[in-house]
């Protein structure tokens, strides 16, 4: 039941949306990754050239991959910490089995990716069948995974394997004008980015969504939850194998390659403003939060600011990003769409409105929030969303504040 | 409406309801510990002889101390990932005002503590204020602090006088006076916990935030004051740590591990990571269960990285026998009617019984 | 909308604050040059007394057998151990930092074999090993654990930090059992015997009296330096920097935490910003990806040193570029058990014992790389295991005991 008439917007109309969407939360981290790029090119001209920018996105690739998987977890309301390790044991798999033969490179290729499903698939069947909260699950198999590939090496690599296998990391298409190399990453990053996208807009990827939002009535909707939360785990373990192969090649083989790489893209996911707790957020933001995490430890390094004091610019950042996605703006119903938010939205903590189970309106009761008539203003607003929506809601339950934020994911 | 689900419901939810988390990690205790005690034995050692009953005591002393302040947080639905900094920079904090001089231990002790409180404080306003995850908030400030350690210590720095010293050496018997007051402080949190009215506020936040608003709590205190409890629980951690080294270490937090492991052990103590229900004991026994096991690894000289894999393991596996069995973790809103939503793990099948239910 | 802008410039606050703070507590912030930097590390870690020590003990010829420097000691002070001379096997309890680091497993691996040898001689019963992993608490635990339960009769500790685990030491010592320290030192002279190869100031002095040499005044150097706050590490930092800065040779040092990927994008984003003609490294890990940054900027390679990693030798005889290989003696781990063995027969042994640490210069590689063919990457050359049982299977297999 669409009840809502669409005219055709004026160009004015659309650049106005368009500012907007890029300082809504969602947006945000667009705005802030052009700022983040200008500034680089701005100290050091030369990042701007071409060939130096695609080497740039060269070296994000394997981020941006880990992020866009990471991203179809968080989304669907999980945790996976798994990744680093799984990005460091793939590596290791390459350099031990490949060895200097270029002709195993296909079938090691083949088995890395088969790994990487399984361990996928053992995460997401301990998650859904044992309920074990997926932050503990994949700690475990974090601790677990990286242990025995340790205790397989004898905690130091054979060495990198051949250079056919290591072309996909660090080489590319040469020889072209204005941009003098295309390196295999980009590409794979940029395949990779179209799948997601096109996954995420597909019936299953918008389950995905619809699991981390509401489990019980995506279950009631007829989805098997077991099904859709293991494949989001295969998925995350998948795009892990994905920037192994490309880290082989990039950086080489050594049991430090990848640590910490699950932190890095949950960082990257919400900065691109997906929301811990599932039920919204767009890969593209996802990926772009990568992307904008990797040009700010650029900007500082060529801003020359010590490596001991990157971590604490990165925690401010963190913290500033969701706080502002948070608080400013009221969050939009659905993840999807590019849909602006709604003008009139009550700055208050009603952002996080429809995170909780049943969905919402805006609080009415405001012990802790501001101006109750503010908050009833933005009732219309939802309502129209949620009209178009079409789904069966049950009464709705005040929202709460924190609840968009709550660590949903795991139980 | 089909007439065995309620009749299940009756059946099953009171029995579920009686197995008490803190029992069951009792029980898992035990169990590790007759395991423990076999294997120790089997390369002749005896398992409770005073020096590796002292050995574990003193493994659960620290992480003990994190892990109760992370309980709070937890039951609040909460997160605090910077207190392996918090820890870090309390051991400098101490270790540096007291420099060898005993007549500065109270000061060192009480800047120690307002540092942690403040750095709580923070922690707790931004998840509350600024409506930032626990997880995202915590991990932010602990880089900022990671920072600040990084850029101002070079290495250890500091010299804890002798007497500040003997809280991390001495015992009654087996039984070390840092683990004494660790639990000391477990018994003070569990009084909190349940007969103070905030405390019992931290169950009712995490439980349901919404509800608990609605019945008139201010959630954002019970939170705020989580998140201090836990920055002081770690900043006593710091305080008995920089007691053992005899200095104050910039790393000796995160060579700990002391964020996830405290996270680990308060899940496999049957507290729910969602909040809302928990219990401090069943936290100290999941502390115990790590000391356990990691002393039997350490005195079966299991390969160093075997060490990581079985810990990964047992972390998975206990908290897989607390949730598989335990399952009663949202009442249901209609007792009579719809089941519990936990144990629809079949599916569709059960989707039109549910969806009947609920609308009874 | 009030409540937006007050949360918005509250967050602009909060920001600026915290540059403030970083601003006002680090002076490294405001200065792009390394003069900043270069006088806070060195007010802590420079000391010229032993810098003065380490730069002689590289001329000096060590004594001992020929052909076994893991058993040469230089300017030894000799320490009588009649006190402790008896028959029979002994238990030796080892306290080890961790295996953490490829560097410290080729020891691990090397010091099991070692030990193979004393069992069949009767000298050694057996090692009990506990592994702290990398952390101070751990160990100290450990310590105290072996000296409870242990039923030790000498105690082989390689300390994971120097002031931490000072206490415990001593606690070791005051059980009257024979201590010996070696590795990382500690803060006390009770131990038997302490065994290290020269030392940081000497691997600093020799590379970058190398780098010099190579290159000249102006050249750039990056430094790439594992972590900070270790002393082994920031003493050849130290002693590096000083030189450079007084042969006018610009460096420039990041932390990389031995990831090979970090270690490409410092490269590369240096390389990005001006030329660079030297790499100086604090440890071998990851000197492959740091070439081969050179190598995909397409640029001339650099003036290096790197480590004795296999990994590092391969790539510099494969490119052919001017380098050089410090060591920091790996063959160290076989002379604990060496000097249990002195112990107990009553002989003398030097107080401290400061074992060779030559580089591997263009010359001996070859010869390396002949001795360590089938070595995986991550093995160290100069491992000193080539008369011991299970040579060249058991250090190819690395396996892990």
């Amino acid at each position: 039941m669409t009840a809502v008439t669409t005219d055709r917007p004026g160009f004015g109309q659309r650049l106005a949306d368009l500012g907007r969407a890029l300082v809504s939360p969602r947006g945000a981290v667009f705005l802030l990754l052009i700022v983040l790029l200008v500034a680089i090119a701005l100290i050091n001209p030369s990042f701007a050239e071409p060939s130096q920018f695609i080497r740039f996105i060269q070296r994000v690739a394997p981020v941006a991959i880990v992020a866009i998987g990471q991203y179809f977890v968080i989304v669907g309301g999980e945790f996976d910490l798994s990744m680093g390790s799984v990005v460091t044991t793939q590596v290791v798999i390459a350099g031990n089995l490949i060895g200097q033969d270029d002709a195993k490179s296909l079938p090691v290729l083949l088995l890395m990716l088969a790994f990487g499903a399984f361990i996928g698939l053992v995460n997401g069947l301990i998650v859904s069948f044992l309920k074990v909260p997926s932050f503990i699950v994949t700690l475990g198999m974090m601790l677990a995974l990286l242990g025995a590939t340790l205790y397989w090496t004898g905690g130091a690599a054979t060495g990198n394997p051949a250079d056919g296998f290591r072309e996909i990391g660090r080489g590319g298409i040469r020889d072209l004008p204005v941009i003098d190399i295309l390196p295999w990453s980009v590409l794979v990053l940029a395949i990779v980015l179209a799948a997601a996208i096109w996954f995420s807009k597909r019936p299953f990827g918008r389950t995905i969504i619809a699991l981390g939002d509401n489990p019980t009535t995506a279950r009631f909707s007829g989805t098997r939850n077991w099904w859709v939360k293991t494949s989001t785990f295969m998925i995350s373990s998948l795009s892990a194998t994905i920037a192994g192969v490309l880290l082989v090649g990039y950086a080489g083989v050594h049991p430090s390659v990848g640590r910490g790489y699950e932190f890095t893209a949950i960082t990257a996911v919400v900065l691109g403003g997906v929301v811990l707790g599932g039920g919204r957020g767009w890969v593209v933001a996802a990926a772009a939060g990568a992307f904008a995490l990797e040009a700010l430890f650029t900007l500082l390094n060529f801003a020359g600011v010590p490596s001991t004091y990157r971590d604490a610019v990165q925690g401010a950042i963190i913290i500033l990003a969701v706080a502002y996605s948070a608080t400013t703006f009221r969050a939009r119903r659905r993840g999807r769409g590019i849909d602006a938010p709604s003008p009139s939205s009550d700055p208050v903590a009603d952002a996080p409105a429809e995170a909780s189970r049943p969905d919402s309106p805006t609080s009415p009761d405001a012990a802790t929030q501001i101006s109750p008539p503010a908050a009833t203003q933005t009732s219309p607003a939802p309502a129209e969303e949620r009209d178009a929506e079409a789904s069966a809601r049950p009464a709705p339950i005040p929202s709460t504040p924190r609840a968009d934020n709550e660590t949903k994911g795991g139980s | 409406m089909s007439t065995t689900t309620p009749a299940s419901v009756r059946r099953t939810a009171p029995r579920r309801r009686r197995l008490d988390a803190s029992l069951i990690v009792g029980i898992a205790l035990v169990a590790v510990i007759i395991v423990g005690a076999i294997l120790v034995a089997s390369v002749g050692r005896n398992f409770f002889s005073a020096g590796n009953i002292r050995d574990i005591l003193t493994g659960m002393s620290v992480l003990g101390f994190v892990a109760i302040g992370q309980t709070l947080v937890i039951l609040c639905a909460s997160l605090d990932l910077s207190v392996p900094y918090v820890v870090s920079l309390s051991s400098l904090i101490a270790a540096d005002l007291m420099a060898g001089n005993p007549a500065n231990i109270p000061l060192a002790i009480v800047a120690v503590l307002v540092v942690a409180a403040v750095i709580g404080l923070a922690n707790g306003l931004i998840v509350t204020k600024l409506k930032v995850n626990g997880f995202i908030a915590t991990l932010g400030t602990g880089l900022i602090i990671k920072g600040y350690l990084d850029s101002n210590y070079k290495g250890t720095s500091g010299q804890v006088p002798w007497e500040f010293q003997l809280i991390g050496a001495t015992g009654i018997g087996p039984i070390p006076i840092s683990t004494l007051l660790m639990l000391l402080v477990a018994v003070a949190g569990a009084f909190f916990l349940a007969r103070t009215r905030t405390g019992n506020h931290m169950f009712a936040v995490g439980g349901n935030e919404q509800v608990a608003r609605l019945s008139g709590i201010r959630t954002a205190r019970p939170l705020i004051v989580a998140h201090v409890l836990c920055s002081i629980t770690a900043a006593l951690a710091g305080l008995l740590l920089a007691s053992r080294l005899g200095v104050g270490s910039p790393v000796v937090g995160t060579q700990g591990g002391y964020d996830l492991l405290s996270i680990a052990a308060v899940v496999l103590g049957g507290t729910l990571l969602m909040g809302g229900r928990g219990s401090i004991w069943g936290t100290i026994g999941g502390v115990a269960i790590f000391a356990v096991v990691d002393n039997v690894m350490s005195v079966m000289q299991v390969n160093p990285f075997l060490k990581d894999v079985v810990r990964g393991v047992v972390i998975v596996a206990a908290v897989a026998v607390y949730t598989s069995r335990s399952v009663d973790r949202r009442r249901p809103r209609f007792a009579n009617a719809a089941p519990p939503p936990t144990a629809s793990g079949s599916g569709p099948a059960n989707g039109s019984d549910a969806r009947e239910e609920a609308r009874a | 909308m009030r409540r937006r802008y007050a949360v918005a410039s509250a967050m602009v606050g909060a920001l600026a604050l915290i540059a403030l703070a970083g601003c006002t507590t680090d002076p490294n912030v405001t200065a792009p040059t390394e003069d900043a930097g270069a006088t806070e590390e060195s007010v802590e870690w420079f000391d010229q007394e032993l810098f003065d020590k380490q730069d002689a003990e590289r001329d000096v010829v060590p004594e001992g057998p020929d052909g076994q420097p893991w058993l040469q000691h230089i300017n030894a002070e000799m320490v009588d151990t009649s006190e402790f001379a008896s028959d029979g096997a002994k238990k030796a309890c080892f306290a080890n930092a961790s295996i953490s680091n490829p560097w410290r497993t080729t020891g691990w691996i090397t010091m099991n074999q070692q030990l193979k040898v004393l069992q069949d001689a009767g000298v050694i019963s057996e090692m009990e090993t506990r592994d702290a992993q990398d952390s101070d608490d751990t160990q100290i635990a450990d310590i105290d654990y072996f000296i409870e339960e242990g039923g030790c009769d000498i105690f082989l500790i390689s300390p994971n930090s120097t002031a931490a685990m000072t206490p415990a030491v001593e606690r070791a010592c005051d059980t009257g059992k024979p201590v010996v320290v070696f590795d990382r030192g500690v803060q006390t002279d009770c131990p038997v015997t302490f065994i290290h190869p020269i030392g940081g100031f000497a691997w600093g002095i020799d590379t970058a009296e190398f780098l010099i040499d190579e290159l000249d005044e102006g050249d750039k150097v990056v430094a790439l330096r594992i972590l900070p706050g270790v002393d082994v590490l920031e003493q050849r930092w130290a002693a590096a920097e000083k030189l450079f800065d007084e042969a006018g040779i610009e460096a420039v040092d990041y932390f990389t935490g031995a990831d090979p990927a970090e270690i490409k994008k410092i490269i590369s984003d240096e390389l990005a910003k001006g030329d660079v003609d030297g790499v100086w490294m604090d440890a071998g890990d990851g000197a492959v990806a740091a070439i081969e940054a050179f190598e995909d900027a397409g640029v001339d390679y650099p003036v290096m040193t790197g480590e004795d990693e296999m990994s590092f030798l391969r790539k510099w005889k494969e490119t052919g570029l001017t380098g050089l290989a410090p060591v920091y003696s790996n063959f160290q781990w076989r002379t604990p058990l060496l000097a249990a063995q002195k112990i107990f027969a009553g002989e003398e042994v030097p107080q401290e014992w400061v074992l060779p640490q030559s580089p591997i210069t263009a010359e001996e590689v070859d010869e390396y790389l002949a001795l360590n063919e089938n070595m995986p990457d991550g093995h160290y050359a100069k491992f000193g295991g080539e008369d011991l049982p299970g040579y060249p299977q058991v250090w190819e297999d690395r396996i892990v005991p």
